[in-house]
């Protein structure tokens, strides 16, 4: 995984990625609170994760 | 063993998931259902997105986020005579929880007093006949969304129009329960085929007590009267790994709210000290060539 931390492609804000992260996980930028998701490791690259939809859920 | 992990996206229960699985050394291919594109008549040779065709799989777990992406890919998938969990048929029985309470109501299962009706007219009928406070659900949705407690003529009246004006068709199916006043908390039961494997009660001062609207977990034991009712309203609509929601009613005694067929459960493992992942997929892995 890339060292340096990436940036929330929102708030430009910096983004924790936890240690044990995964392509197409969801992680939230602490600064603005979108839900981000991560779309490639190495390089980390972050877009923000689609809407929910009417029938998201369990 | 090959085993696809069908998922919109890594959550945290995903993760769970598969390290559950790694646990017992199997590496699930993640298949993302935003990349599906089935050929239907050509049946299980045809390759996955993985690059393995369909047929090579031992098992698909569908974790999806999108009922509706997850219930038809199962569809599919158990109709090439793929082996999944949970099936369609008890997916498609969750979804809907008109569906859910017909098969709960076939099997004899408490559940609260439920009507339907299809017009605002008849469902002002539905509201008053279950009387006030009522509350009326779409028959799809999770976590809580667009529940309504409604408590006199007034608010109904709103309410229905606003659901046939702004709603599309889903929502004119009009779902009316009786609200049981319940001890400021509801509970979440966790059956993994003929087991109950650990309960949660959603505790809140807000009428919904999804853990997804801010409910807060707490153990609650499995009582022989509390799996029994779980288990007989999981096999009711069709049985595998599920969520069931119960409500206690003024005398304590259970009703079932809802069942869910792609539990999340990332708050319940802890309160509960059951670690549900493992206990799922040691289920799953055990019925992998037990004949459907």
């Amino acid at each position: 995984m890339a060292s340096e931390t990436p940036l929330c492609p929102e708030c430009d804000g910096e983004v924790e990625i936890p240690a044990d992260a995964m392509e197409n996980e969801l992680v939230s930028c602490a600064e603005c609170g979108m839900e981000l998701e991560i779309m490639n490791l190495d390089p980390l690259e972050l877009e923000l994760a689609p809407e929910v939809e009417e029938d998201w859920g369990e | 063993m090959r085993v696809a992990l069908l998922v919109t996206h890594i959550r945290a229960e995903e993760k769970l998931i598969l390290a559950a699985f790694n646990k017992r050394d199997i590496s699930p291919d993640i298949i993302l259902d935003r990349e599906l594109n089935f050929e239907i008549t050509q049946g299980a040779d045809q390759l996955a997105p993985s690059g393995i065709a369909w047929r090579d799989y031992d098992l698909v777990f569908e974790r999806c986020v999108s009922t509706s992406r997850g219930m038809y890919a199962l569809a599919i998938l158990n109709n090439w005579g793929l082996r999944t969990f949970n099936t369609y048929e008890t997916a498609a029985a969750c979804a809907d929880k008109l569906r859910t309470s017909i098969a709960l109501m076939k099997c004899g299962i408490p559940q609260p007093h439920t009507r339907v009706a299809f017009t605002p007219e008849s469902a002002m009928q539905a509201i008053e006949d279950v009387r006030y406070p009522a509350v009326l659900k779409p028959v799809t949705g999770s976590w809580g969304r667009l529940l309504a407690r409604v408590h006199n003529r007034d608010s109904a009246e709103a309410i229905l129009e606003h659901r046939q004006t702004l709603g599309d068709y889903n929502h004119h199916t009009y779902y009316v329960q009786e609200y049981i006043d319940k001890p400021g908390r509801d509970i979440r039961a966790f059956v993994v085929g003929d087991r109950t494997i650990a309960a949660i009660y959603r505790a809140s001062n807000h009428w919904i007590t999804n853990t997804a609207r801010g409910g807060l977990a707490t153990n609650c034991p499995v009582t022989d009267q509390l799996n029994d009712i779980c288990v007989r309203a999981a096999h009711a609509v069709g049985g595998g790994i599920l969520a069931v929601d119960l409500l206690e009613d003024a005398v304590g005694d259970f009703v079932v709210n809802e069942i869910n067929h792609t539990m999340e459960f990332r708050n319940s493992s802890k309160p509960t000290g059951v670690d549900i992942a493992q206990e799922v997929i040691d289920f799953v892995i055990g019925q992998i060539g037990v004949v459907a």
